[in-house]
């Protein structure tokens, strides 16, 4: 869990051992970007924690028992406008799949999960500018849906 | 000077939202606990990596010089830079939290767009230790597909939204 905190702490000690100064420098360079995004990471927080409230049952009951198509078009938007780390995630699509639920219906939900940040909209504003989010979380959703009808496909739940 | 005002008022918020979770725990308000337990998932998850991950974006910053960025994440780099690009995606811990901030500083050090609209793309979707994960849940297959499917899409889009933004002379702002 802190294993990020060993690496920096190696990086730093190399880099204090060939430059001081430059490893001040760095620090502070670091200090700054973080100190300076860091409102912006809180309320982040608060908007997931809101958003976790969409319970499991939640997601279960609309995803499973659909009709393949809406289905997908359930999984992407439920993905897109939730946020959960991995380790909620995965377990939750293991269960999925072990309800009878489509990969393809799983595939949806769990890349625009990935993929497409609803919630995490005023952090990437801020490092990319509204447009290029904008851009790039359409172009995540339509990624995310090509996945997972070629998922379908290959699990022969989809027939072309 | 507004983005200072907006950060003060980041924190007035989240000052009242720890005071309601505190006063939900207090009174056994019990949609406020649920929600303070869901902010405890994240918060952790937040601790653990971030303060690390901006002292590393910070040697970076101070020890990558310009040129070799250019020259592997700029116009100059041919297709190279999307494999470099996807690499690092791969290997970048703590998920899009890490990667946005990277993803900045790697385009004011001079990468282009459409190597670092792969980087971030690709760290959302290929991250090593999350693909080991669901393949172990949902097998290897679904991850085989997923991640075999996604790469030439994202390289694709890439290039797309990159030719775009050039064409726009879009500038993407500078978080220092």
């Amino acid at each position: 869990m802190y294993t990020l905190y060993y690496i920096a702490g190696i990086a730093v000690l190399i880099s204090f051992l060939s430059d001081r100064q430059k490893t001040f420098k760095a620090l502070k360079v670091g200090w700054k970007k973080f100190s300076k995004i860091l409102g912006t990471y809180l309320k982040l927080l608060i908007i997931l924690s809101f958003i976790l409230l969409i319970s499991d049952q939640f997601i279960i009951n609309y995803l499973g028992g659909q009709a393949p198509f809406i289905g997908l078009i359930m999984g992407l938007i439920i993905g897109s406008i939730t946020m959960m780390p991995g380790f909620i995630a995965y377990p939750l699509a293991g269960i999925l799949v072990s309800k009878g639920v489509n990969y393809m219906v799983v595939a949806a939900f769990i890349t625009t999960l990935m993929l497409v940040g609803v919630a995490t909209y005023p952090v990437e504003k801020e490092y990319f500018g509204i447009k290029a989010t904008i851009w790039r979380n359409i172009a995540g959703f339509i990624i995310s849906a090509i996945i997972a009808v070629s998922t379908g496909i290959l699990y022969g739940e989809v027939l072309i | 000077m507004a983005k200072k005002k907006s950060n003060r008022l980041n924190y007035y918020i989240f000052a009242i939202f720890v005071a309601f979770i505190a006063g939900s725990y207090f009174w056994n308000f019990n949609l406020g606990e649920k929600i303070g337990s869901n902010f405890m998932i994240f918060a952790r998850d937040m601790v653990s990596i971030l303060p690390p991950a901006f002292v590393l974006i910070g040697l970076f910053d101070v020890w990558v010089s310009r040129e070799s960025i250019e020259n592997n994440f700029g116009h100059t780099s041919g297709f190279k830079k999307y494999i470099y690009a996807i690499l690092l995606a791969a290997t970048t811990v703590g998920g899009t939290f890490v990667a946005f901030p990277v993803a900045n500083t790697l385009y004011h050090k001079g990468a282009n767009y459409s190597s670092i609209f792969t980087y971030v793309t690709a760290a959302s979707l290929v991250m090593i230790p999350m693909s080991i994960m669901e393949a172990s849940i949902l097998g290897i297959k679904f991850t085989a597909i997923r991640i075999g499917v996604s790469l030439p899409l994202v390289i694709i889009s890439s290039i797309l939204l990159g030719n775009f933004f050039s064409k726009i002379d879009y500038k993407i702002p500078e978080a220092e």
